[in-house]
């Protein structure tokens, strides 16, 4: 069987068990909607001000609650069922790519869910918010690929809950710089190919280190 | 279906920072043969069963699992043809027991028919739509004993397989033995309950401090 054959099924698996528990529709979506009122009932009304830091303060909570997506423990197949995959021959870089895809579709909800409270209470006035249809897939699947590559690395070292979400800032840096930075040259009307260049060429780099070490990395998992 | 022995250890250890979990472990285990393994809690014997499963190399000595070398590229062609139930259950706990089975079918290019034929074997053809996470341990041990009809295994490695079982499950594991070992397979079983595995297996061994007194 192929590893794009073996993907499809682990997503599959991934999304109708994401489905079930709710951890992002039902916990992490509305608690990122609530962060992004938090700051305008601190802020108050001062409307100009608001639409200035907008999209900032929309991908720091989409960094922040991209965190509790990607190590969703519907995301954690460990122990024996790790197990049985193994035994199953399914290719560590399907289970990879498998999890990194099914964290990017719920990423993806997370954004367009919190990106329409967003225009709502920060009005960011884009210019071509066309755009946003790239920009937000391709952040969502660089942060979806950190969040697996990061608790594959913990998982190896056996420390997956504590290390994860402190290797997702670092690694996740370029993406949130070419993310905000794009959504920021949209909001000011400057062009923004060479943010989102950096978006995409992040995104591929990570993706080849994830699928290139999802087998060392599951091979040393104790 | 390799010559010689189907699992064979020389001089095998298995080391965690701070602990040794196997040492100089000797253990051969021929073709149509079932052999149970005894030991104290924290002996080794789990251990010895993931490792013989190809789940992770020895840290010292060799060993080869059908065919294939522990630690080397060639044992995940193996992988398939193992067996394994472990003390907890291999199952996904938010899918039904139909799904469970239907991803491994899935998985391994079968037909969903063999799954659900393997659900209603073990008698869970009326529960194959509840899910794991609201099945009691046996249900979940049954499910694990389907899997393995549907796989049909060439090495089966059964680690306390008889725990919460009622008495008709734990003819099941008899039969699941029996049926491999008679294919010219073989079988490890771990267990606490002596008289009950010795009558199933031809031989016994018994770990004590991560070694197997007077192997193979």
């Amino acid at each position: 069987m192929n590893i794009r054959r073996q993907t499809a099924i682990l997503l599959r698996r991934e999304l109708r068990s994401e489905l079930r528990a709710g951890e992002v529709s039902l916990v992490a979506i509305p608690f990122g909607a609530i962060a992004m009122l938090l700051v305008p009932m601190a802020v108050g009304t001062d409307t100009p001000l608001l639409v200035r830091i907008g999209p900032g303060i929309f991908w720091s909570v989409v960094l922040l609650f991209g965190v509790v997506v990607t190590q969703r423990q519907t995301a954690d197949v460990g122990g024996p069922q790790l197990d049985l995959l193994r035994l199953l021959g399914v290719d560590p870089a399907a289970r990879f790519a498998a999890t990194a895809l099914a964290g990017a579709a719920l990423l993806l909800a997370f954004e367009l869910v919190v990106g329409l409270v967003t225009v709502v209470l920060y009005d960011p006035a884009l210019d071509d918010p066309i755009w946003l249809a790239a920009i937000l897939p391709a952040a969502a699947f660089g942060l979806a690929v950190v969040g697996t590559l990061a608790g594959n690395i913990a998982a190896g070292v056996g420390t997956r809950v504590t290390l994860a979400p402190l290797l997702v800032a670092p690694l996740a840096i370029p993406i949130l710089l070419g993310a905000a930075q794009a959504t920021e040259g949209l909001r000011l009307g400057e062009s923004i190919l060479a943010w989102l260049l950096l978006l995409v060429i992040t995104d591929l780099v990570l993706a080849a280190a994830g699928v290139l070490t999802a087998r060392p990395l599951e091979e040393a998992a104790p | 279906m390799p010559d010689g022995p189907l699992v064979e250890l020389e001089r095998v250890g298995v080391r965690r920072p701070g602990a040794v979990i196997l040492r100089d472990l000797r253990l051969t285990v021929s073709a149509g043969e079932a052999v149970g393994v005894f030991g104290a809690n924290g002996s080794g014997k789990t251990t010895l069963l993931r490792l013989v499963a190809t789940l992770f190399p020895p840290s010292d000595g060799v060993g080869r699992v059908l065919g294939a070398a522990l630690g080397e590229p060639g044992v995940e062609a193996v992988r398939r043809r193992i067996g394994f139930v472990g003390h907890q259950p291999a199952l996904f706990p938010l899918l039904t027991l139909e799904e469970n089975m239907l991803l491994v079918a899935d998985l391994l290019g079968k037909p969903p028919g063999d799954a659900r034929d393997a659900l209603e074997a073990v008698g869970l053809g009326g529960a194959v739509h509840r899910r794991v996470s609201a099945c009691s341990n046996g249900m979940k041990r049954r499910a694990e004993f389907a899997r393995l009809l549907m796989t049909r295994p060439q090495l089966l490695l059964l680690d306390e397989a008889h725990v919460g079982l009622d008495a008709a499950a734990g003819v099941l594991v008899e039969s699941l033995v029996s049926t491999v070992v008679g294919d010219g397979g073989a079988a490890l079983v771990v267990s606490h309950e002596t008289e009950r595995i010795t009558a199933l297996v031809d031989r016994t061994v018994r770990v004590e401090a991560g070694t197997i007194e007077g192997a193979p």
